[in-house]
């Protein structure tokens, strides 16, 4: 049964793979690229990682689709500057490189594989979460999550850094030339207020199964962008306060946190006995916000100009 | 250390705000007026170099390594901060460049606002210049391969975008080359971490390297994250990245990507080849890398005399430099006397060479400052424009060449010496051959600036404290000649790494 499942999934993410490398319309590449990104997070799901499964749909499919599409209608006005036949050569003897040593590795790998999830279970009612996996990022592993909400501010003010600084409380450029289409307009007035019923669910849902902030914040993003692409809300204006303090409400409540831990509990991002859960749902309202309002800029790109 | 809070929680204080504080500088730098939020930003720099000290201070009287973990939680499950010498010495060394970095770049107090604007450094310089901050020390505290990874991806989205400030077309193709050189490395490091976790069920640093064996998988997890960190550390073939991006860069950031961020993929090669691997394994490997340093330090040399421009001079000879920091390893892996020896010069060359060449591109951003441009033929009497700044690339350079009294003289000698009594002939041959091609390029430029010049030079006025803050690093760079000729106890405090039996 699981063969009859588990083989033709493999075949089709095979199969678009090897659509979205071989030649050919750049768009229609992409499509491939987001439609591998949804079978993998399938196989995520097969695999019983469904935490990994939905951040692999949101993140892998559908914001970084975005920015490729984005990427390949900029490229059509570009100089085509096309690459030569030793280099595919060269990346593809690369990437068998690397799929041999990877290869290699997963049979070289003890069996079982040692893993650290009995003891995430064991430590786990310590912390009032019901979701393993956001135990991890949120108590066992906080500072990694903690700084991996910074990686995402700075990345966003690399992106802003291509403008000089006096157009940075401007808006992004739109993203698409063409003015929206009523099907698109129809599209976002039905899928925007489910996707953002989805991703606050997702959210929420994350202390207990799986969901959490990352994959709530990407559906929130994907939602705002469709929103902004429909022409139903504006390209926001990256010098508003509120919009910045949404950018540093993540971070920065999670870093107060911390040093709090320090005079009311044990140690720094140590969470009071308690109060621990009020306190990790708190933190993660204030990191879903930052991520979703991060990435959806992120996609936005840089503040083009004062028109607009 | 009595202070209210205990000496023990302190130290946890120290270790964790040395990564935290700088991020400090964000909030300010989005929400307030640019002029305010700088000056905020170089009082979070200044905070963040008396916690180093602090830090190093208190590493150095109790003569053992601080540690903490994040939450309580103890590896493998947790977290852990660790700093012992060497990370101490990388701390101070990196807070020292990065203060005097932010006083550089600071614009001059008092002066008129129309005048500010032009040489002013935007708002996301100071963001990039807090978040490198945060990351190199997470860098030189972090004992988890995961948090490791945060950090070089912090160290990366923060370095990367300093190339392209200007944002001219060349510059933002040198950085989406970096870019893509970092992200290569990034890769490798990460697929590394996870076969190292499938290997041994911890990412912990200290309780791999109690586990560890020189089994196939292990040896390909090491060799994938070593090739990570030379594509980052632009070691020799793949420097490619490293010219256009460092010699493209506005000064105050081509100092602070060739003086230290470069040196943070260098730091984890050398724990991953000292802590890490097994002693057999870290002996057969260590040649290949010092073969690579030869190679990076000879082309890298030979080519930076064939330099036309001044930046890409100086960024072509860090890509030589960092080569002797790769032929420390054949002489510190061994199990030596000498060994110390070997290894306290290579981590006195990482320091003199981060402040010779802060210094170096610092005064090379005044030249061209005052010139309005930086080729190298046309430099003939700029000592009279800039002579604070020609003094500082002068020592700065004495330094690279290894003459006396400099800190690159007594790191060189101390190679040397070990290099010598291991009987690593070509070693010495090689560190004494990159020593006079160093003296070849540095003494090009300084001979061409201290003459007279054809025709009266233009020159537009430079602020002259950032001279001489240039002047100050290189001073720094020179007092390093002083430090007694034997290995340095500082560094080996809490060496070789353990978590002291905090972790069973």
């Amino acid at each position: 049964m699981s063969l009859l499942l588990d083989a033709p999934l493999a075949l089709v993410a095979i199969a678009v793979a090897i659509r979205a490398v071989a030649g050919g319309d750049a768009f229609a590449r992409v499509a491939a690229f987001m439609a591998y990104g949804l079978v993998l997070g399938f196989i995520w799901v097969r695999l019983a990682a469904p935490d990994v499964a939905l951040t692999e749909i949101a993140v892998g499919g559908g914001i970084t689709g975005l920015v490729l599409l984005q990427a390949a209608g900029d490229a059509r006005f570009s100089r085509e500057r096309g690459v030569g036949l030793l280099y595919h050569v060269c990346a593809a003897i690369l990437a068998l490189g690397v799929f041999a040593a990877l290869a290699a590795v997963v049979l070289l790998l003890p069996e079982p594989a040692p893993s650290l999830a009995p003891q995430v279970a064991t430590n786990l009612p310590a912390t009032d979460l019901g979701n393993p996996v956001t135990g991890v990022l949120i108590v066992f592993r906080a500072l990694d999550t903690l700084l991996e909400t910074v990686v995402l501010l700075v990345a966003l003010i690399g992106v802003w850094s291509l403008s000089p600084d006096p157009l940075w409380r401007g808006r992004p450029a739109p993203l698409w030339p063409a003015p929206p289409s009523g099907a698109l307009d129809f599209l976002a007035r039905v899928v925007v207020p489910v996707g953002v019923l989805v991703g606050i669910y997702l959210f929420w849902a994350g202390a207990d199964v799986p969901g959490g902030a990352f994959q709530g914040g990407a559906v929130l993003a994907a939602m705002a962008l469709l929103a902004i692409m429909a022409g139903l809300m504006p390209a926001p204006a990256l010098g508003g306060r509120r919009l910045r303090l949404a950018l540093l409400a993540g971070p920065f409540a999670f870093l107060g946190v911390g040093i709090a831990g320090w005079f009311v509990a044990d140690a720094f991002l140590d969470y009071p006995d308690g109060i621990t859960k009020p306190l990790i749902i708190a933190v993660e309202v204030a990191i879903t916000a930052s991520i979703a309002v991060a990435l959806a800029l992120l996609v936005l790109g840089p503040p083009a100009g004062r028109k607009a | 250390m009595s202070g209210i809070l205990g000496s023990a929680l302190a130290g946890d204080m120290l270790l964790v705000g040395a990564v935290i504080l700088p991020l400090f500088a964000l909030p300010p730098l989005l929400l307030a007026p640019p002029r305010l939020a700088e000056r905020l930003s170089v009082l979070v720099l200044l905070a963040s170099l008396l916690v180093a000290l602090a830090l190093a201070a208190r590493v150095g009287a109790d003569g053992a390594a601080l540690a903490t973990f994040i939450g309580g939680w103890r590896p493998p499950l947790g977290v852990g901060l660790r700093a012992d010498g060497f990370s101490a010495f990388m701390l101070v060394m990196t807070a020292v460049v990065l203060f005097a970095t932010g006083l550089f770049a600071m614009t001059t107090p008092g002066a008129a606002p129309g005048r500010v604007a032009r040489g002013r450094m935007p708002p996301a310089f100071w963001m990039l210049l807090a978040s490198v901050f945060s990351a190199l020390n997470l860098v030189f505290l972090a004992e988890d391969l995961f948090t490791l990874y945060v950090a070089l991806e912090l160290l990366t989205f923060a370095a990367v975008p300093l190339v392209c400030l200007d944002g001219k077309l060349a510059q933002v193709e040198a950085a989406l080359r970096y870019l893509l050189f970092a992200l290569f490395g990034s890769v490798l490091y990460l697929l590394g971490a996870v076969i190292i976790y499938g290997l041994y069920g911890t990412l912990d640093i200290i309780l791999v390297a109690r586990a560890a064996s020189a089994s196939p998988g292990f040896v390909l997890a090491l060799a994938a994250m070593s090739v990570g960190m030379m594509a980052k550390a632009a070691l020799f073939p793949l420097h490619l990245w490293l010219p256009p991006a460092h010699s493209g860069a506005p000064p105050a950031a081509s100092a602070m990507l060739s003086a230290v961020v470069i040196k943070a993929p260098i730091f984890l090669l050398v724990r991953f080849w000292l802590d890490l691997a097994p002693t057999g394994l870290a002996v057969a490997v260590a040649p290949v890398l010092a073969g690579l340093g030869a190679a990076a330090i000879l082309v890298g040399s030979l080519v930076a005399l064939a330099q036309p421009r001044l930046k890409l001079l100086i960024a072509y000879s860090t890509a030589a430099q960092i080569g002797y920091l790769f032929l420390m390893f054949p002489l510190a892996v061994v199990a030596s006397p000498w060994s110390a020896l070997a290894w306290t010069g290579g981590a006195l060359h990482l320091a003199s060479h981060a402040f010779s060449k802060a210094a170096m591109f610092m005064a090379a951003g005044l030249m061209a400052e005052a010139l309005g441009h930086d080729r190298i033929s046309g430099l003939s009497g700029v000592g009279r424009a800039v002579p604070v700044a020609l003094v500082a690339f002068g020592l700065g350079g004495l330094s690279l060449m290894g003459l006396p009294p400099a800190g690159g003289f007594i790191a060189k000698v101390m190679l040397l010496s070990a290099a010598i009594h291991l009987d690593a002939w070509w070693i010495a041959a090689v560190i004494l051959a990159g020593g006079l091609l160093a003296g070849g390029y540095v003494l090009k430029v300084v001979g061409l600036a201290l003459q007279r010049p054809a025709e009266p030079l233009a020159v537009r006025p430079v602020a002259r404290w950032r001279e001489w803050v240039a002047l100050a690093l290189a001073l720094v760079a020179v007092g390093f000649g002083f430090v007694p000729l034997e290995p340095s106890s500082f560094l080996f405090i809490g060496r070789p790494a353990s978590w002291a039996g905090l972790v069973p």
